[in-house]
């Protein structure tokens, strides 16, 4: 059975049972790099233009960490998958900076996903794989199909509260699920990006950190589609990134929730939207709930535990001392 | 109205003639400077690139001086570009300016929207559409022969005797430009552009290198933040070239999306428009290899996402093609002489490389 390497990165906390289930499916065995360590950070640092973004250096590094063990590295070209945005440009080179960076790399299945093309995109993008594996149209079927199943499964995990890792372990590994007990003394909205947020190595551990500090911490992963896309229309101009669109919308939906305590955002060092997103989301919460605390964490390559901390335990002691006072 | 826009390279001098012509007052943006510049960091964000924060910087200058209407392009992405003109709006309102800023669109996608704009623009003065077209296509005029003078004092300036004295005649040039008003008087400044121009002194004889400039739009066409790139590098005695001027960007981008000979050119290294000008400077670097051009600049903003994709393939371009690129990137921190030295390296390498090639090729029969 061929293996198809699929970094743990990036798109990987969203679309990852999709495309799992779908390879496996039509006879691929799937390989996912290894969790973030500072080896694999290294590697990526020591192969990607120096200013790029932390987690596109983490990409190269997954990627070679994976490709002396794959016959197939999967590196799609997201381009977009709702007809309202398309992903950051990094996303859309990647390929082509994978290829021309990395030497002795296996071959890359390159597909666009550009799905604001129509509503069968999808299927055409799958069906064209399965045919060029091999694979008959009943067969690329049956393995679209149970992978759309896994996907909304997934996503029904996250909206119940699961993190993403979690999520992967109750669908395919079939770890029972359950609820995490914990009288929390805090809600906070953790915004960012999935690659961002639930990368403990890169996030130096955040959501563990504020958990032991009594926070129940929020994603935007965990708002319902239709309670997002109500606030669409809330900026006089759309974002143009899939990601950052969320993110904005989920700080609305969250401001509007009276039992949120504060709001962080994480953001990598040099994110190009990130730049436009902070700004904007200090600005709205200015303008719309005056007293939210609000802090913007940036992260990148050199970001150290023990500083982290200091601000989260700094944050949180200041929100319940506020509410003390109040 | 009192209206300002951002500046960029010598366009103002078109946009103030626009303006002026429709009745309204011009508050022309004053030339970029380190003021403007710590102005304009102190209110961007930290990662936004070093156009938004020049930008920040000239509107604040231009509401000092008595602005109330700003002028604007948007876009559609993915370059963040396209979204500075609702960010500006909100941080400079968030400092507490009363203004208004419009922010055109490209009209093919938002023509009713353009349209509203530009009457808000016209109405008060009861200017007609026909007068308007008229003062657009002067001023169109204008810009066109901005750009003709600017690329030949490039041309002119590796060969000159005295080191400077095509700066000053531009600088000359522009002055009698910005005098033209009809479209007769624009049309003869041009002409006595070019011979104040080619009446300096040269020395033909040199066989100046020839290097391409490429990267992100604002970076290439604004001397202040390039550092005056194509100044420092005719003056070390290199015939620069670059594709990206205004008129032409204009036309390829805002009326019909054609950039094939580019992006074909870019097609083997990157198959999509990635925003911003990142598969330009792919596909440029490709043509000036084809056109044995001695070796390629790149600017870039610092952050600046497509030029970091465009980044990271250029290496391997470069290897395929054999065209040494030197890429800069330039943030707030950039100084100039360290830009200079970089330069200096870079030109001595490539008229090295010269001298090898032109050595192996005298060694070849029929050479």
């Amino acid at each position: 059975m061929p293996i198809i390497g699929f970094p743990r990165t990036l798109f990987y906390y969203t679309y990852w049972p999709f495309w799992n289930t779908f390879f496996q499916g039509i006879g691929f065995q799937v390989l996912r790099s290894p969790a973030t360590t500072k080896q694999i950070l290294d590697c990526g640092i020591r192969e990607t233009v120096s200013d790029a973004c932390v987690p596109i250096k983490i990409y190269h590094g997954h990627v070679m960490a994976l490709s002396s063990q794959i016959d197939y590295l999967f590196c799609p070209r997201l381009v977009s998958v709702d007809n309202l945005s398309t992903f950051c440009p990094k996303f859309l080179g990647l390929p082509e900076m994978i290829r021309y960076t990395i030497p002795n790399l296996p071959d890359i299945i390159e597909i666009d996903i550009d799905l604001k093309k129509g509503p069968l995109e999808l299927w055409k993008i799958c069906l064209g794989l399965a045919k060029s594996y091999g694979c008959s149209t009943a067969q690329a079927f049956k393995s679209f199909y149970s992978s759309m199943i896994n996907q909304q499964a997934f996503f029904k995990l996250l909206h119940q509260g699961y993190r993403p890792e979690i999520a992967f372990d109750i669908l395919f590994e079939k770890v029972p699920a359950t609820v995490p007990k914990q009288e929390p003394r805090l809600n906070i909205a953790v915004l960012g990006y999935p690659y961002q947020v639930y990368d403990s190595f890169i996030s130096c551990n955040l959501i563990h950190n504020l958990e032991k500090l009594g926070v129940k911490v929020w994603t935007m992963e965990m708002i319902p589609e239709q309670n997002l896309r109500a606030y669409q229309k809330h900026l006089p101009k759309r974002l143009f990134w899939h990601y950052s669109n969320r993110v904005i919308w989920s700080l609305y939906y969250y401001l509007k929730q009276n039992s949120m305590d504060g709001v962080i955002h994480i953001t990598a060092f040099g994110c190009g939207p990130d730049a436009m997103v902070d700004k904007l989301m200090e600005l709205e919460i200015k303008k719309l709930a005056k007293e939210k605390p609000f802090m913007s964490l940036t992260i990148d390559e050199h970001s150290g535990e023990a500083g982290l901390l200091t601000r989260l335990e700094a944050f949180v002691d200041m929100i319940a001392f506020r509410r003390r006072v109040s | 109205m009192k209206i300002s826009f951002p500046r960029m390279g010598t366009s103002y001098i078109a946009f103030k003639h626009l303006i002026e012509h429709l009745g309204h007052e011009c508050i022309v943006p004053p030339a970029p400077s380190s003021k403007t510049l710590n102005l304009g960091v102190k209110h961007s964000p930290e990662f936004a690139c070093i156009p938004f924060k020049v930008l920040t910087g000239t509107y604040l200058e231009a509401l000092e001086l008595g602005a109330d209407t700003l002028i604007t392009s948007g876009g559609v992405g993915p370059c963040r570009a396209g979204l500075y003109g609702m960010l500006h709006q909100k941080i400079l309102q968030n400092l507490g300016y009363d203004f208004q800023m419009l922010v055109f669109e490209p009209p093919l996608l938002y023509l009713t929207d353009f349209i509203s704009k530009l009457r808000k623009i016209l109405k008060p003065n009861k200017i007609s559409w026909h007068r308007f077209y008229k003062e657009l296509k002067t001023a169109w005029q204008k810009l066109m022969i901005l750009d003709d003078v600017e690329i030949l004092s490039h041309r002119i300036r590796p060969y000159e005797l005295i080191k400077g004295s095509t700066t000053s005649a531009f600088n000359n040039c522009l002055s009698l430009i910005n005098e033209a008003d009809s479209p007769e008087e624009i049309a003869r400044s041009k002409e006595s552009c070019a011979d104040i121009l080619n009446s300096i002194p040269q020395d033909k004889t040199r066989q100046p290198l020839r290097v391409g400039i490429i990267g992100e739009i604002y970076v290439v066409l604004e001397p202040f933040m390039n550092l005056e790139i194509e100044k420092i590098l005719g003056e070390l005695g290199v015939s620069t070239h670059r594709s990206i001027y205004l008129t032409q960007w204009a036309r390829n981008n805002t009326i019909i999306n054609t950039e094939g000979g580019i992006r074909k050119a870019a097609y083997p290294y990157l198959t999509r428009m990635i925003g911003g000008h990142g598969i330009n400077s792919l596909g440029e670097t490709v043509l000036y290899a084809k056109n044995r051009f001695d070796g390629v600049v790149q600017v870039a903003p610092f952050t600046c996402i497509p030029e970091i994709v465009a980044k990271s393939i250029l290496p391997r371009v470069s290897k395929d093609l054999g065209i040494p690129v030197l890429s800069l990137t330039i943030d707030e921190q950039t100084g100039k002489a360290g830009v200079q030295t970089r330069l200096e390296a870079f030109v001595d390498l490539l008229r090295q490389k010269r001298l090898m090639e032109g050595s192996i090729y005298a060694g070849v029969p029929g050479n």
